[in-house]
Order: C-alpha cells, then sequence, then structure tokens
C-alpha cells in the first residue's frame, strides 16, 4: 500500500490528465455527434451519406489504431500538434460515432406524431429538428449517453499507450519504479471506478428529472 | 423522397437542397484534396513508398498478423461468452450467494480499462510465478473484461423473454434448469445474436491491445513492419483499412440477422428512413 501513498504526487497529476481527456473529448464527442445526426437525419442526399459513412468508419476501426495513426501518422505529413490535443481530438471522433448512432436510436423512438404536428405547424426542418425532435431524443437516450460516457472514460485508458501519461500510464510508470503491482493497479482501478460510479449517479438523477413517460 | 420530418420539397426547397448538396460535396472533396496535399507536400505519395504494399511479402507478413488477431478473437469470444452466460445465470438466480458475487464482477470489471486489467496480467502475474505465454496475455484480460458485458447482454436477452414461457415449463413438471436450458436460453441466444456479434466487433477491435502486449496481431504486425521499412503512415493505414473491412463485414453480418429476427420483421413507422 505504501507504494501507492509514496507517488500519489504521479498519480493525482495522471488522474488530472485523465480527467482532461475525459471532459474535452466528451464535450467534442456531443457536438460532433449531434450535427452528424442532425445530417443523417437530412433531406439532403449527400449529407446522409457522409453521416453514415462517418459512422461506419469510426465504428469499425479501433481506437488505438486510429491513436497511433494520429501519433505516429499525422507528423509524417506535416501536422503536428501535442499529444493531448491529437488524443483529444481522436476520442472526441470515435466517440461522436457512438454519440450519434446512440441519438439516432433517440429519434426513431419519438413518436411518429410529434414529426407530423411539427411540420403541420409549419416549422421547417431546422427548427422541427430544433424544438420538437432533438430536445425528446437527448431525453429518451440520457441512460445511452451515460453507458457511453464511461465507455468514454475507459478509452480514454489507450491514450497511455501512445505516450500520453495518464492515469494509466502513471501507475504504468510507478509500476516500473517500485514493482508492486498489485496496490498500483488496483489504486488506479479504483479511480476509474470512482469516475464511472459519478458518472452513474449523475445519469441516475438526470433520468429521474428528465425521463419522459410515454 | 418523402419522409416524416420534412414535406415534399417545393422549388425553393429544391434550390436548397441542391446547393446543400453542392456545399457538402466540395467540402468533402475539399478535404480530400487537403488530405492528398498534405502527403504530396511531404513527400508521401512518392511511388516507391507505396510501392512496397504492391509486393507479396509485405502482405504476408500482414496477413499473418491478421491470423493472430483473429486466433485471439474467436479464443477471447469463445472463453468471454461462456463465462458471461455462467455470469447472466447467477445473476439471475435465486440464490444470494450466487447472485451478489457475478454482479459484483459485472459492476466492478464494467468500470475498469481493458488496459489497466492487460498491464495487470502484463505486471502483476509474473511476480507471483504465472508467466503466461504472450497469447494468454492478451486473451485473458480481454476475456475478463468482455466476459462482463456478454453477461449484461445475456441477463437482457433472458430477460426479454415472456413470463409465460417459463411458467409454461415450470408448470409442465419441468425443472428450473430443463427450463431454462430447454425453454428460455434457446430463445433468448437467437434474440440477443445481433447483439452478441456487435460485441463480437468491439471485442475484435480490443484484440489491437496486442500492441501494448507485443503480441504479433494486426496492429502490433503493422508496427513491426513500420519499424523494419519506415513507411509510418503508409504502414497504418493499410493496417486502418484492413480493420475497416473486416469489421465493416462482420457488423454487416450483425444488420442481416437483426433484419431477419421475428421481432424486428413487423416495419414500425418511424421518423427517419434506413
Amino acid at each position: 500500500m505504501s507504494a501507492f501513498l509514496d507517488h500519489l504526487p504521479e498519480f493525482w497529476e495522471g488522474l488530472i490528465v485523465t480527467l482532461q481527456l475525459i471532459a474535452a473529448s466528451f464535450a467534442g464527442a456531443v457536438v460532433v455527434g449531434v450535427a452528424i445526426t442532425a445530417m443523417r437525419v437530412s433531406p439532403v442526399g449527400v449529407l446522409r451519406g457522409i453521416g453514415t459513412a462517418y459512422v461506419e468508419t469510426f465504428q469499425n476501426l479501433p481506437l488505438l489504431v486510429l491513436l497511433v495513426l494520429a501519433v505516429f501518422g499525422l507528423p509524417e505529413i506535416g501536422i503536428k500538434a501535442s499529444l493531448l490535443v491529437t488524443a483529444v481530438v481522436v476520442i472526441a471522433l470515435y466517440e461522436a460515432a457512438y454519440i450519434a448512432e446512440a441519438l439516432r436510436s433517440g429519434v426513431n423512438a419519438i413518436a411518429v406524431g410529434q414529426g407530423e404536428a411539427a411540420r403541420a405547424l409549419g416549422l421547417t426542418f431546422g427548427q422541427s429538428l430544433r424544438h420538437v425532435v432533438l430536445p425528446q431524443a437527448l431525453r429518451t437516450v440520457i441512460q445511452p449517453m451515460g453507458n457511453i460516457f464511461i465507455a468514454l472514460a475507459m478509452n480514454t485508458a489507450l491514450a497511455g499507450a501512445v505516450g500520453v501519461v495518464d492515469l494509466t500510464a502513471a501507475a504504468n510508470r510507478v509500476n516500473l519504479m517500485e514493482a508492486q503491482p498489485i496496490p498500483i493497479f488496483i489504486g488506479a482501478g479504483l479511480a476509474y471506478a470512482l469516475i464511472a460510479a459519478c458518472a452513474g449517479f449523475v445519469t441516475g438523477r438526470l433520468e429521474r428529472r428528465l425521463v419522459m413517460i410515454r | 423522397m418523402s419522409s416524416l420530418l420534412f414535406d415534399e420539397p417545393g422549388p425553393r426547397a429544391r434550390r436548397r437542397i441542391r446547393i446543400a448538396t453542392v456545399v457538402g460535396a466540395v467540402a468533402v472533396l475539399g478535404l480530400l484534396a487537403l488530405a492528398v496535399r498534405q502527403f504530396a507536400a511531404n513527400g508521401q505519395l512518392d511511388a516507391d513508398r507505396w510501392q512496397p504494399y504492391a509486393t507479396w511479402p509485405m502482405w504476408r507478413y500482414l496477413l499473418n498478423g491478421l491470423w493472430s488477431t483473429a486466433l485471439a478473437a474467436v479464443v477471447s469470444a469463445a472463453l468471454s461468452m461462456a463465462a458471461g452466460l455462467m455470469l447472466a445465470l447467477g445473476r439471475l438466480s435465486r440464490r444470494r450467494w450466487v447472485r451478489l458475487p457475478a454482479a459484483t464482477y459485472v459492476e466492478v470489471v464494467r468500470t475498469v480499462p481493458a488496459l489497466l486489467l492487460v498491464y495487470l496480467v502484463l505486471f502483476a502475474l509474473p511476480r507471483y510465478g504465472l508467466d503466461l505465454p504472450l497469447f494468454w496475455k492478451l486473451v485473458v484480460p480481454l476475456s475478463v473484461s468482455n466476459a462482463a458485458a456478454f453477461a449484461e447482454i445475456f441477463r437482457a436477452g433472458i430477460g426479454s423473454i415472456e413470463r409465460g414461457q417459463s411458467e409454461a415449463g415450470l408448470a409442465v413438471g419441468l425443472t428450473y434448469g430443463r427450463t431454462m436450458r430447454l425453454i428460455v436460453l434457446p430463445q433468448a441466444a437467437r434474440r440477443v445474436l445481433p447483439s452478441i456479434v456487435s460485441q463480437s466487433v468491439g471485442l475484435l477491435k480490443d484484440t489491437s491491445l496486442g500492441f501494448v502486449v507485443s503480441y504479433a496481431e494486426l496492429l502490433y504486425s503493422g508496427k513491426v513492419l513500420a519499424t523494419y521499412n519506415g513507411l509510418l503512415i503508409q504502414t497504418y493505414i493499410i493496417v486502418a483499412l484492413t480493420y475497416l473491412v473486416v469489421n465493416a463485414s462482420l457488423s454487416k453480418l450483425a444488420r442481416v440477422l437483426e433484419a431477419r429476427t421475428p421481432q424486428a420483421r413487423r416495419p414500425r413507422r418511424s421518423l427517419i428512413r434506413a
């Protein structure tokens, strides 16, 4: 246990990096995911195609492959960014595909009458999306979004495999110095479990407050 | 061209759609042109930097990697499905001492990154005299983490079978075990088949953690090749495309299976077209 307590500063720094990764990439993923969903339900064929191709591509590529491609490959074609930024962008783009898919099922779950009513009132496509469809879709997918958030938090660990010193990488480094894997990795695991538990608690509260009973 | 979210477009809407089509197409082409320009400006488009991937030895090496990926994926899928079924039955058991550990396992493993499990197997087990071969260093953590996911899928499937089915089984005098085995599980298995296939795609994606373990699956083979021939971006693009082709075919299979499951056959009116 002392191996864990002696290196609290390293763990703390790693935890901060992990939290930054989670917050920044989730925010980015939600923005991109909503945009992709809007494209996928739009009347413009090309945009629907782009949206579908995006989701298909990013859901079928391993995140680690994308991270390796971005971290080691992009500098080769003259695109240089800091490790943390690269990791955030890649994770955000990757998880956006999952958010778009969840939102799409949310849109699917909306009663058909809602869309018809919006049209009957004379709302344009953009208006009915903004005022009628998306607010309801977002509410029905709180639980899936919470699950995506937890999966995203777990996936940020992969950034540790390409050189970002997040919680997992910090644990690995401390272990290389102390060679006491059990307390060190269990300590790091507890931190992740705590993050996931907080996310579960928040989604539970949100769901109780916002969910619509039909 | 009608959907429930928008009317049959009139002349103005048609013009807007045309404009949006052009803008979208131009944006995509612009991005592509930008990417090509970046590649060309850094000399990454030169024929001799792509030539190696038109030769058999390079592909043979990568295909060997793909074979190892498939092997690791199949073995961990089998292990984690078996464990997942046990865990799902455990969570539904009437005995608390079975239910509690199963639930704890699922909830704990779901909230620990797979990479952390890999590190645990990689560094912790050897200290206690358990130095597994490389293959198992990848397969064991993957099975441990995916067992929880499969358990949740099976539990949802068993829960979705109507009560009357198991009640009927018990009423005709079958034991609890036989009701499960003969009546509930076969129906549940068919119902969750699409989820199982898509979870297996996820598992196949997870095998890229072999990169960390240095087990020679597809991504690690790509790394070895890239170090050997110095063609970083080319190699990783080829590797990514290979993953894309394999996984997209599996996902397509999941959709076909989903379309064939009985309850999905009824067409449901929805806001967006498939």
